[in-house]
């Protein structure tokens, strides 16, 4: 998931905070107050979040390039033009996204380079590649979808800004979600060409959407922490449990088979059962080993290295101009 | 009353105007300078997709043979294309860009003005909504042309390179052919010769805000009203019109 923790085991933190401050904070977060920007927050809750908001706001902006390889070659005029959106939406996103983590004491800048450096995350399902058009149909459907999942329960996080930018951000996921599904059924009532791309996008998309909600809960070293902030709300099996639970049907629906064996209704448990996910793929892709994973960054840190010029442009006009008015007062 | 064919071509120019420029201009999704140009970029993108879906249709509807704006933008190749040279120029860096979009849109501002007084009522509903949005295009361009050619060394000789680059297509803006004379005397087209002296006028404004020259003139680049164009237009179509040359008849 855009959120889900990709770092190892938090250290614990080392400042003595007031353990007054710490129980009232504690207690706002129980009674599901939100805590805005000037509110006490312990140290540790805010690293989390500039941790978890910023890893959100970069895969937005990473997820954009996936998407914008097929803008140019949308197959009509309606297709480009919402595929020209839909990305658009995410760029809007990220920037909600870097402005709320902003309102924690990072800014945007120093977020950016830990991305290009490396150290900040983005969600590991941007560094598959998209090969036919089909993708994008199977993008908003599939990952979109998993993002809704994921953020639905975020409009209620503890931290204020957060909880906001999300409230915005799902409406227009839950757009994303439909037209990426739109495409599949159009693909799926067309040619045996076009019913073989959709039928490869989901056998390659099904597998690292279902590990975007991150590890199983007992490999989950800091969901008890992030769920008792209310930082995070439902763990990750359990929203994993319901997007498969939501999309089998979908799937069968438009006569696209999920490409797992041992999926089958369990009566019992009122869920789908579902066979085991490939843990190796999903932390080779954690360490940088995804098969775009050198392309994606590259592609940022080119578009970021070859605008600095036009960002230093922007800042000595508006000096200048500044300079010039206060000249005239 | 104009002929048909006249008409014709007359909405495929707008149409493919807007379609090439609006292509080109989404090629910098997810690689703007910062995430607010991006976006700012992506919306002119998405006008101008808008506006050639309406001026291609319409096309479609004057022609009266089956073809929607669709099968005007994926199927027809180079000699057919009617855009001016200016709009299939590449992206190049962004003052080049902005370059472009900034003779362009102050252009389409002009035009679509006066074609929103069009006695064809169809040319004018699709200018008087074009024309506010091209009307932001202009501005926005103009006030990249402001911050670049006055703000650093580096961007101001890029801004200028960017205009040199992009200089020689603007008169082919202004050329008013048969086409173009027929559609003016008809009532239905601008008069686009007439338009120079303000987007004259409109330009120098802003060059000089922006402490830059007017680049020299120079002998024209025409042709691609008449399909004639530079070698950029046939990779611009290829990528463009992919999926629907390698899936004849596939509905998307
Ligand atoms: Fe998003
Ligand atoms: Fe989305």
């Amino acid at each position: 998931m855009y959120t889900t923790d990709l770092s190892g085991k938090q250290q614990a933190d080392k400042i003595a905070e007031d353990p007054a401050l710490v129980a009232a904070f504690e207690a706002r977060v129980a009674n599901d107050d939100f805590i805005e920007p000037k509110d006490w927050m312990p140290e540790a809750y805010r690293k989390t979040l500039v941790r978890q908001i910023s890893q959100h706001a970069h895969s937005e902006i990473v997820g954009m390039l996936p998407e914008g390889n097929w803008i140019t070659r949308a197959p009509n005029l309606r297709r480009k033009a919402i595929l020209l959106a839909k990305v658009q939406d995410e760029g809007g996103h990220g920037l909600y996204l870097y402005c709320a983590a902003e309102t924690l004491g990072t800014s945007r800048q120093q977020m950016i380079e830990a991305l290009h450096s490396g150290k900040a995350k983005y969600s590991t399902i941007f560094n598959y590649p998209t090969l036919t058009w089909a993708d994008i149909g199977a993008i908003g459907w599939l990952v979109d979808g998993a993002a809704i999942m994921n953020q639905v329960p975020l409009q209620r996080t503890s931290y204020g800004p957060y909880a906001r930018a999300m409230v915005r951000i799902c409406k227009e996921e839950s757009f994303h979600q439909r037209q990426g599904y739109e495409i599949m059924m159009a693909l799926c009532a067309g040619t045996k060409d076009q019913k073989r791309m959709a039928q490869d996008a989901l056998d390659r998309w099904w597998w690292p959407s279902l590990m975007m909600f991150g590890p199983p809960d007992d490999n989950s070293p800091n969901t008890a922490q992030s769920i008792r902030w209310r930082i995070k709300r439902e763990t990750n099996d359990e929203l994993r449990q319901k997007f498969v639970d939501v999309t089998v049907p979908q799937a069968e629906a438009i006569g696209l088979k999920v490409p797992d064996p041992a999926l089958s209704w369990n009566d019992a448990r009122g869920h789908y059962d579902f066979g085991d996910i490939d843990w190796d793929e999903f932390y080779a892709v954690v360490r940088g080993e995804g098969l775009v994973a050198k392309e994606r960054m590259t592609a940022r840190i080119q578009a970021w290295e070859d605008g600095a010029w036009v960002r230093e442009a922007a800042q000595a006009h508006a000096m200048k101009r500044e300079a010039a008015k206060l000249a005239a007062e | 009353m104009a002929k048909a064919s006249t008409l014709f071509t007359y909405a495929l120019r707008l149409g493919d105007d807007s379609l090439i420029i609006g292509q080109r201009l989404s090629e910098w999704c997810g690689h703007a300078p910062t995430i607010e140009v991006d976006l700012s970029l992506a919306n002119v993108a998405l006008d101008q997709i808008g506006q050639a879906t309406h001026f291609l249709a319409l096309a479609g509807a004057i022609e009266g043979k089956g073809r929607d704006a669709d099968a005007l933008a994926f199927k027809r190749d180079v000699l057919d294309f009617t855009n001016c040279l200016l709009v299939e120029q590449p992206n190049g860096d962004f003052a080049q860009t902005i370059a472009r979009q900034f003779l362009f849109s102050h252009y389409q501002a002009l035009l679509f003005g006066e074609l929103a007084q069009s006695k064809d009522e169809r040319f004018a509903a699709i200018a008087a909504k074009a024309a506010k949005e091209v009307a932001y295009h202009a501005n926005l361009a103009s006030d990249w042309v402001v911050r670049l050619g006055d703000g650093t060394d580096e961007s101001r000789t890029r801004m200028d390179q960017g205009l040199q680059w992009m200089w020689r297509f603007v008169d082919e803006l202004f050329v008013m052919d048969e086409v173009d004379a027929a559609a003016q005397k008809a009532g239905v087209g601008v008069d686009k010769a007439a338009l120079r002296a303000a987007w004259d006028q409109r330009i120098d404004g802003v060059l000089n805000d922006a402490t830059l020259a007017r680049p020299a003139s120079r002998r024209p680049a025409l042709g691609g009203r008449k399909g004639h164009h530079s070698e950029h237009l046939g990779h611009v179509l290829s990528e463009m019109q992919f999926l629907q040359r390698a899936y004849p008849g596939a509905v998307w």
